[in-house]
């Protein structure tokens, strides 16, 4: 086949990629773009393995065959509470393979430059008009690969380029992989969760940064692929010591910042190849988690780089003194409460995700839902561990996702309601981060659901939350506490709801 | 413990201070549970139905004095009564420290512990005990229905085939408890309400609850009700003055009035004064819910219904809770019960008085042989600090809501223009410096990053975990760079292409496989 029927495969892929990313807007679209997505990459990948320089293509297909069915496993065993384990762990992969294919290229500068050097010729050497490289004698350049012939053709500074090009690629995909790795492990508790830094602290990644730099200019300079190793090595401390500065509360900003840099790598790459469908993707990719990063921080009224920096900033002042005492209630009067309820909302958090208690509150919501009652859920953007963790919880318990709603979508409505209910959420219903100017969360956007006529919390029992911030919503007058795991506390529940 | 409830000697009185409900609960603390014979059936619960809930019927009064450990009644102790009552015996009824000192001297004597339901401090923490609101509560519902039974006609109005009736105008003064209670059975009924206090800071409440606040023309530094433990304070003369000529103002037009005014420890003042009255068209109904102390209208007969010249009724009962004894009672008791959950803290049926809790302290008048009245301020108040309030958002007139839009925009395009000046600034660096291959990809790079901008942001926020690993799989399309690369004749090269064909390979299958396992799940209702 030709190259132009390659090149156009990969229009067609880009345009099927657009649209199976713009069909997210809608949970029916989805289904359908999802299809797009599944397309555009089939096409892309047959098109690259029957297209020019392709050789054992065999191997390729039957590696292809064990990944896949690796990856089906992966797929169909997950727990969609394990959601977020398996996405930081995916990240992972991609970011290891774009190293892998980094490395490749380099290792391909050179064997070029020694083919060069056999025909007693200067590698990117260029002709009279001063930008076309002079090349290799036919006979060699014939008996290389396609990439080897790419990088072949390069003049001087297009090799320069090119170097600068993987050197990106690499850096950024050791990141992503040790990154996503030690995110795995936080995630799935095999890691502490709490932030968690070596003497030296933000130092210690600066000065391997500047380190990285240095060798990443030494490379430049032609001093040889030791140095590329190093910075190899350099990029996996970064990724591994980053990550591991960050507590487990600000995951759902580390996960989508590791799927903006796994996009990235991928752009790098993709440059360097010249392979203008891997730039596309790349982009695409990069800019989604990008967003995706911003939302988040801005769900949480903090900068990204104070995220990134790890840890809550010192509060600015006294923290106003919480008064009142904790009313613990039992199920029956929880019972009773949703009985008499025309309105209730839930509010879950990362807490009904640990319970495992999402079916529990399906079932309840059924219940509350046949006698007429009007109920909904109430997420906060950063409830879960992942952007929009809780909507897929919610939707694997077959609650339907008509009745979930956003913050922005019902934050006026508590005031309106008879029964809230927080199922292992702390932070995201602080009211001090509207009342206390000085304290860590102020600002943060949250849900309102002291405004409800009375709330019910169940929580495992009395403490603060992951941040370690008080929280006056459990002193409040309409505020009982429902105590206990929140799977066993809404199977004791269950029984009593008529 | 043996908690026992005697039946209430006071003539008339229909509460009891221990329901079959509520015994059930106590029960759960660990106390057993006496009743003398008879003592609910005022309020509709008989013998059998405390034997049911595990309570033992006494015979007589005298008996269940003895037999118990813990006595708990509604009215305070008559002079039989305070004889029965021994040494280290708790009795928690309502019990004036002031107007029965006498009593309280003598069973501080006797070495009984005394719990006056009245005295329970005013702080959150203890509204679940608040004998006081719970009756008030109930004496404001009763009062609007008093007034109902003696007023000829309809609260709401109505638009009949025999006529058009007006909605009858109630006058709600003094939004305390059972002020607001009032407020809300009045507007439930459909009748038009207003009503006033002297603490501005219950307009909300008293709005909330669907009537309309009278404002006086008067400018005066309120004192702050969290002082007061939000209790009202005497009003100077100006501000007095100015009240009443509002009411006076009023009075023609109002049905019926109901006055709940009271400052603690004092007379009630008079706010319904004699020419008010007189103003008021016959038919009209007053019921003064301060006539135990007085009244608030200085022609109120405590106790008694009275018709005035010009047929305006007024109602000074003082037993509103007590015409409603089941509700009285339940409710009652249920602060007994709160009561009794915080004296027994270990759930294990021993009290423990324990004089440092602020509830406890506040509420014992007689501890140890001594009288522990009056107790030391609480260390919470009752209610927070008023915080000085932010001056209200200026209302914005169209033109500066306009000006104010321009503004907004002009910023909004500044910010766009420098943005695009200095991406496309960088983009002509680098265009200086790359060579015409680079720029050719570069480009594709710039406006993917656009579409993705633009793309993205139309994502459902539900999707977004759907998004993530629809992107992680399409992300492996670094694979296209391992099969470009497979082909080549180095194996170092051929071996790490190799392994990234797999690695990638997995996590595309695997991204796309989960992402329609998890959309497949959103079920529309």
């Amino acid at each position: 086949m030709e190259y132009g029927f390659t090149i156009a495969a990969y229009a067609v892929a880009a345009v099927l990629f657009i649209l199976s990313l713009g069909g997210l807007s809608g949970q029916e679209s989805a289904k359908r773009a999802v299809w797009y997505g599944i397309a555009g990459m089939a096409i892309a990948v047959v098109a690259t393995l029957i297209g020019p320089g392709q050789g054992l293509w065999v191997v390729s297909l039957v590696l292809i065959a064990l990944g896949a069915a690796v990856g089906y496993q992966l797929a169909t065993k997950v727990q969609m509470t394990q959601m977020p384990e398996l996405v930081a762990i995916m990240h992972s992969l991609v970011g290891l393979a774009a190293v892998f294919v980094g490395i490749n290229a380099d290792l391909m500068i050179n064997d070029i430059a020694a083919l060069y050097d056999e025909a007693g010729q200067v590698f990117g050497a260029v002709g009279p008009d001063g930008f076309t490289a002079i090349g290799l004698p036919a006979a060699t350049y014939d008996g290389l690969s396609s990439f080897g012939q790419l990088i072949a053709k390069k003049s001087g500074v297009e090799i320069g380029i090119l170097r600068v090009e993987l050197v990106l690629g690499i850096w950024i995909g050791a990141v992503t992989f040790t990154g996503s790795i030690i995110a795995y492990g936080k995630l799935a508790g095999k890691v502490d969760t709490s932030a968690a830094k070596l003497p030296g602290g933000h130092l210690l990644n600066a000065g391997a940064a500047g380190l990285s730099l240095l060798f990443a200019i030494m490379y430049l300079a032609g001093s040889g692929s030791w140095t590329l190793v190093l910075l190899t090595l350099l990029a996996l401390f970064i990724g591994y010591h980053l990550i591991m500065g960050i507590g487990g509360a600000d995951m759902p900003v580390v996960v989508s910042m590791l799927n903006s840099y796994s996009g990235w790598a991928a752009a790098a790459i993709g440059f360097s190849l010249g392979n203008d469908l891997l730039i596309v993707v790349g982009a695409l990719v990069g800019s989604s988690g990008a967003i995706l990063s911003y939302i988040m921080c801005k769900a949480m009224n903090r900068s990204f780089v104070s995220v990134i920096l790890g840890g809550f900033g010192g509060p600015a002042g006294e923290q106003m003194a919480v008064e009142g005492e904790q009313i613990a209630i039992e199920a029956d009067g929880v019972a009773q409460a949703l009985n008499e309820a025309d309105s209730v909302i839930i509010i879950p958090g990362y807490g009904m995700a640990v319970a495992q208690a999402q079916s529990a509150v399906s079932d309840l919501v059924k219940k509350l839902r046949a006698q007429g009652k009007n109920v909904r859920f109430a997420i906060h953007p950063v409830a879960g561990r992942l952007p929009g963790h809780m909507n897929v919880l919610l939707a694997e318990a077959k609650v339907p996702y008509d009745i979930v709603m956003e913050m922005d979508e019902i934050n006026d409505d508590f005031p309106s309601t008879d029964v809230a209910i927080v199922i292992g959420s702390n932070d995201i219903v602080n009211p001090a981060a509207q009342d206390d100017p000085n304290s860590p969360i102020a600002g943060m956007p949250v849900l309102e659901c002291w405004k409800a006529k009375q709330v019910f919390v169940s929580k495992r029992g009395q403490g603060t939350g992951y941040s370690g911030i008080e929280n006056p919503l459990f002193f409040k007058e309409n505020t009982r506490m429902f105590y206990g795991d929140a799977k066993a506390s809404l199977d004791k529940l269950l029984p009593m709801i008529d | 413990m043996k908690i026992g409830t005697p039946k209430e000697v006071f003539e008339g009185e229909r509460r009891v201070a221990m329901t079959p409900d509520s015994a059930l609960q106590l029960q759960k603390l660990g106390h057993e549970c006496l009743i003398e014979t008879g003592a609910g059936v005022a309020s509709g619960f008989d013998d059998a139905a405390y034997t049911k809930a595990g309570v033992e019927v006494v015979k007589t009064g005298a008996a269940l004095w003895k037999a118990a450990d813990v006595v708990a009644k509604v009215r305070a102790p008559d002079d039989t009564e305070m004889k029965r009552l021994r040494a280290d015996q708790t009795l928690i009824s309502f019990f004036s420290p002031v107007a029965d000192e006498e009593k309280m001297q003598a069973a501080a004597k006797k070495g009984a512990t005394v719990v006056a339901m009245e005295m329970i401090p005013r702080i959150s923490r203890a509204q679940k005990m608040d004998a006081l609101s719970s009756m008030a509560n109930i004496a404001g519902y009763r009062a609007v229905i008093e007034a109902g039974n003696n007023f000829g006609r309809f609260f709401t109005g109505q638009i009949t085939a025999a006529g058009k009736v007006p909605p009858a105008k109630v006058l709600v003064v003094g939004a305390g408890v059972a002020g607001l209670a009032a407020i809300g059975t009045a507007t439930s009924l459909g009748a038009i309400t207003y009503a006033f206090d002297v603490r501005p800071e219950v307009a909300e409440q008293v709005e909330s609850m669907g009537a309309e606040f009278v404002y006086l023309d008067f400018e005066e530094e309120q004192q702050d009700g969290a002082v007061t433990g939000g209790y009202a304070s005497v009003s100077s003369p100006e501000f007095r003055e100015a009240q009443l000529a509002k009411f006076r103002e009023l009075a023609p037009d109002i049905d019926i009035v109901i006055t709940t005014a009271l400052i603690p420890n004092r007379e009630a003042p008079e706010i319904w004064t004699g020419d008010m009255v007189a103003a008021m068209k016959p038919g009209s109904v007053i019921v003064d819910l301060a006539a135990e102390k007085g009244g608030n209208c200085k022609q109120t007969v405590m106790d008694e219904k009275i018709v005035t010249e010009n047929g305006v009724t007024i109602i000074g009962y003082t037993d509103f809770p007590s015409r409603m004894g089941a509700q009285a009672s339940t409710l009652y008791a249920t602060n007994i019960r709160h009561l009794m959950t915080d004296l027994t803290p270990a759930k294990d049926g021993v009290i423990n008085h324990n004089m440092e809790d602020d509830v406890i302290r506040g509420a014992t008048i007689a501890h140890a042989s001594e009288v522990t009245f009056p107790p030391p301020p609480p260390k919470v108040n009752a209610i927070a600090q008023q915080k000085k309030k932010p001056a209200a958002p200026k209302e914005l007139s169209p033109e500066e809501k306009r000006a104010a839009e321009t503004a907004a925009f002009k910023a909004q395009t500044k910010n766009q223009v420098i943005l695009l000046g200095v991406g496309g600034a960088l983009v002509l660096a680098v265009g200086l410096i790359a060579p015409a291959s680079f720029m050719q990809h570069f480009i594709v790079f710039i406006l993917s990053v656009f579409i993705g901008f633009q793309v993205i942001w139309g994502v459902a926020h539900s999707l977004h975990t759907p998004l993530m690993a629809v992107t992680n799989a399409i992300s492996s399309i670094v694979i296209l760079g391992a099969l470009i690369q497979i082909g080549s004749t180095s194996i170092l090269i051929t071996l790490l292409a190799a392994l990234g064909i797999f690695m990638a390979s997995i996590n595309i299958f695997g991204g796309f496989l989960v992402t329609r396992r998890m959309l497949a799940m959103f079920q529309k209702s």
